[in-house]
């Protein structure tokens, strides 16, 4: 029994050994050849290829295929170059030209004001008034004036407050004070672009381009030479201040909503750019608000009443729109008729024709 | 005054983890937030390569920088810290940062994003109360004598943290080990010849290369 079981192992044990010695024949070469190899040839297939060519392209952004971040849902690569480009371009440019453009702006009306002062009606008043701004589009002027001023004001603190405020204020009130900053500009935002939207729509018609317009350029708005150029309901200045706001004013809507919209899931690159094109945008319109709310104001006699009682007075409208004021002079009402008629319906509806 | 530094050795990074898990640990931070992360590069092929990163307290940090409420601010010893008290959620400190430290708990309509986050160094934060302190901004290790918990834990010391200029020594040591410049990334022969080939200098004094040395 024992033997018969031995010789079987014995058979067992045979066929083993002849399978490990064919296993190691065949094997034989491949380990001859690896002891024989180069050790540097072997550390090129065991050790990462990773060298500074790698790094230079995490550093370019790339993050392919088989790129994995561990935090939870991270669309972030490993270094984000661009990160310090827009922090360049924000603190180097756009924040000290930004503050010298609204303070030559500031300068040039100053000056202007100090040489040339107040432009006042060349004639005397007639007393008589022409209907220029109806209540809607003084409504929608003074809300979207107001929101600008708010939106400006509440972002170049965003931009240059820290140097301001944080010394005067300290900690706690400057806390307060930046919270309430941000909120208002990113809640009025919005607010602004609808009611911009709707002011341009409305305004849309009496701003196309006519060839007077350039005659109007050419002798400076009336700046250069004698005597006003002609204008219609819109002078071409303020034609440039409707397009500006109609391109630019888009613009740092749009820019403005991508910021403030994080919720739909937009990158830090596309927040960068936005954020750039906003401040550019919103910088140079502030600046150029500066004029407008000059000429509309201090700058000139008779330019506000328009926007206020929706009234001009006929000389104005002779001086300032003549081609306008030829159109709608047979219009004109005595200023002693509308006091009557306020007096009679305070608060009345916007009398008729309207020409606004 | 030291000046505090993280540095990861991607050679030794393996890809546990528990860097992520300590910081999350020792810091307690908000749901959502994590400080560390660990990002993979070539996953799966031979060329793997793991990295660990939260805020690298830069020298010039971008954050101090663009944060329009003085926010963001460099102790003495070059660790950046925040105060959650001023944080308005702008995110600038997001579009800026190199390493994608700063995070926030939100993202909602009208930039609401809530306070931002970051890797504080485990030195914590502004704050009358420790307790206070440990709420807003996690573990002060610093003040107790102690490095940031990821590195402590780190398993294979690919994660080091403490003054620069110890982080440089030891990293130094183990490049010269490896035994020349690029051995602080790879031990590739293939790159060493183009290197060579390309009329690089791979002497003694390349394999001295002084890593504090470079900018």
């Amino acid at each position: 029994m024992s033997i018969t079981i031995s010789s079987r192992g014995t058979r067992w044990l045979m066929l083993l050994v002849l399978s490990l010695l064919l296993t190691l024949a065949v094997g034989q070469p491949v380990h001859a050849q690896q002891a024989d190899a180069d050790p540097g040839q072997e550390a090129a297939f065991a050790v990462p290829a990773v060298d500074a060519d790698t790094w230079r392209q995490i550093r370019s952004g790339e993050t392919g295929p088989n790129y994995r971040d561990s935090r939870a849902d991270s669309t972030y690569s490993l270094i984000n170059a661009s990160g310090e480009t827009w922090r360049q371009w924000r603190n180097r440019w756009v924040s000290p030209f930004g503050l010298i453009v609204i303070g030559a702006m500031l300068l040039m009306i100053a000056a202007f004001y100090l040489v040339f002062g107040r432009k006042a009606l060349d004639e005397p008043r007639t007393g008589r008034k022409l209907w220029r701004w109806p209540l809607l589009v003084r409504a929608l002027h003074w809300s979207v004036a107001t929101l600008f001023i708010l939106l400006a004001l509440t972002g170049l603190i965003l931009l240059y407050g820290k140097a301001v405020f944080h010394p005067l204020f300290g900690d706690g009130a400057w806390a307060g004070m930046m919270s309430t900053t941000k909120l208002l500009h990113n809640y009025a935002g919005p607010l602004f672009g609808i009611l911009l939207i709707v002011l341009l729509a409305r305004l849309l018609r009496h701003n196309w381009p006519r060839k007077y317009d350039l005659a109007w350029f050419r002798k400076g708005g009336g700046l250069v030479g004698k005597g006003h150029p002609d204008a219609g309901f819109a002078n071409a200045g303020e034609k440039v201040w409707y397009w500006l706001l109609a391109t630019v004013g888009l613009v740092v809507i749009a820019s403005g909503l991508v910021l403030d919209f994080p919720n739909y899931g937009q990158g830090r690159d596309t927040m960068q750019w936005a954020n750039l094109i906003h401040a550019v945008g919103a910088l140079g319109l502030t600046a150029v608000a500066l004029g407008h709310i000059y000429i509309g104001t201090l700058g000139t006699e008779g330019s506000l009443e328009g926007m206020t009682t929706g009234y001009v007075d006929e000389t104005w409208a002779q001086e300032h729109h003549n081609l306008w004021y030829e159109e709608i002079k047979d219009q004109a009402v005595p200023e002693t008729q509308l006091a009557r008629d306020e007096a009679a319906s305070p608060g009345g509806d916007d009398p008729a024709p309207r020409s606004g | 005054m030291a000046t505090m530094k993280f540095m990861c050795d991607a050679e030794r990074c393996i890809e546990c983890n528990s860097c992520v898990t300590a910081c999350k640990n020792a810091n307690e931070v908000e749901w959502g937030i994590q400080r560390r992360r660990v990002v993979t590069l070539d996953d799966g092929e031979p060329s793997e390569v793991s990295i660990s990163v939260a805020c690298m307290h830069c020298d010039d940090a971008p954050c101090i920088a663009v944060c329009p409420t003085e926010t963001l601010y460099q102790r003495d010893d070059g660790i950046v810290l925040h105060d959650k008290d001023l944080c308005i959620g702008c995110g600038y400190c997001l579009y800026a940062c190199p390493f994608g430290a700063p995070q926030f708990p939100k993202t909602n309509a009208f930039g609401e994003r809530g306070k931002m986050d970051k890797c504080t160094f485990c030195a914590g934060g502004p704050a009358d109360t420790p307790e206070e302190e440990y709420q807003k901004y996690g573990a002060n290790r610093i003040r107790e004598g102690k490095l940031p918990l990821c590195a402590e834990m780190c398993a294979t010391k690919a994660l080091l943290a403490g003054d620069a200029q110890e982080v440089a020594d030891i990293f130094r040591q183990r490049v010269v080990r490896r035994g020349h410049e690029d051995g602080g990334w790879s031990g590739n022969p293939r790159r060493e010849r183009d290197r060579e080939r390309a009329g690089h200098d791979l002497s003694a004094a390349d394999l001295a290369h002084d890593a504090t040395r470079q900018g």
